[in-house]
């Protein structure tokens, strides 16, 4: 090989990456990842109209992948912060494996190429509302919101809750009512999930300087609100099967989740001292990660594989 | 001069990349390129299912 290769040649101070793929996967949050699929193709399968599985498909991973982008930008922003909170510490950025850089430009090409193959393969509403939601969460959530007020997410919650609309958008070409009791669901469901888990690190928070509300306005305030808010969740988690679009199996498992998510934050209302008062709230945010696991994984599958498992039988009858 | 690995030194103010750098740059270059492989086999499947039959409606 040539001394003069420009392929292995670079000046003494620079500094060559060593991320490895695996750190670019991490900046896409695979976990929230998870969930967004999971809602979002609740919000595709509950349209009216059949849609072609391809195109189905080719939403749901322009879905994901705009949702990544969107924790990679929040990553690439909140590296200041992840740094000194011992949660975030090991995150690509602030361990040092993904340059802020790197992180910056893979979050907006992968921004622009998830918006792009959406409007492409399904429709341009559908595009908008997913650009919509990486705005909200990249700049109006992470930029603003996080670092000035305790409702910080509250309001960006928003952002989380969009998938379910941007997948039945995708899907018909419009926004229901029915996909925007899906966003409900989801946006009444973050606060008491967020603020169960920030009641545990609420130190981690208050050493990086971030509002959140235990460390803001205090913890018994903030154990008021989580069980106002579960309060207001249950009846609005049980809303698909009242208004027709889920089967009694969806109301039964709904009433069942949404008491016990009343009785998890009950019990993190009452217990409020000790080891007792941190399992209470790491009870309920467990929980409520099941509960809203559970509830869109069964309306995605009565109206996935459900329906097509009846459609054929029918078709054998 | 020859370094350890027998190599010469690169001219001045220049440096080799480490095994480390190499590894990784070559680990992305593979991710990007399947990365890039989908979002075309995407497009074009995408494409023939929106098409359906008139894949085949063409003039020969």
């Amino acid at each position: 090989m040539s001394l003069v290769s420009p392929q292995d040649l670079y000046s003494g101070d620079a500094q060559l990456s060593c991320a490895h793929p695996k750190d670019y996967l991490a900046l896409l949050k695979p976990r929230v990842m998870s969930l967004v699929v999971l809602t979002a193709l609740a919000g595709i399968l509950i349209s009216p109209t059949p849609v072609h599985p391809v195109i189905g498909f080719a939403s749901l991973l322009a879905i994901a992948v705009g949702a990544g982008a969107s924790g990679a930008l929040n990553m690439w922003y909140d590296a200041d912060i992840d740094a000194v909170m011992k949660r975030t510490s090991t995150r690509p950025v602030p361990s040092g494996r993904v340059a802020p850089g790197e992180a910056l430009a893979f979050g907006l090409v992968l921004s622009g190429l998830s918006v792009f193959t959406l409007g492409v393969l399904a429709n341009w509403l559908a595009a908008g509302l997913l650009a919509f939601t990486i705005f909200f969460y990249a700049v109006i959530y992470t930029m603003w919101l996080k670092r000035s007020t305790p409702q910080n997410i509250v309001i960006g919650g928003a952002a989380g809750a969009f998938p379910p609309v941007v997948g039945y958008a995708a899907a018909t070409g419009s926004v229901s009512l029915e996909s925007l009791v899906l966003f409900a669901i989801i946006f009444i469901w973050t606060p008491p999930h967020f603020w169960a888990l920030a009641l545990v690190k609420c130190e981690d928070y208050a050493k990086a300087g971030v509002p959140m509300m235990p460390n803001a306005l205090g913890p018994d305030r903030t154990r008021l609100e989580v069980l106002l808010y579960t309060i207001v969740l249950a009846p609005v988690g049980v809303l698909p099967w009242l208004m027709g679009f889920a089967s009694p199996v969806y109301g039964a498992l709904s009433v069942l989740g949404g008491a016990l998510m009343l009785y998890f934050a009950w019990r993190c209302y009452i217990v409020r001292e000790g080891e007792a008062a941190r399992k209470a709230c790491m009870s309920l945010f467990g929980f409520s990660i099941l509960y809203l696991f559970v509830l869109f994984l069964e309306i995605a599958f009565e109206n996935g594989p459900a329906q097509f498992l009846a459609r054929a039988v029918r078709g054998l009858l | 001069m020859n370094t350890p690995d027998n190599q010469e030194t690169p001219p001045g103010g220049l440096r080799r990349m480490t095994a480390e750098e190499a590894r990784s740059r070559r680990a992305r270059n593979i991710a990007i390129g399947i990365a890039v492989g989908l979002f075309v086999l995407l497009f074009y499947v995408v494409t023939v299912a929106k098409l359906g039959v008139g894949v085949l409606d063409r003039p020969l």
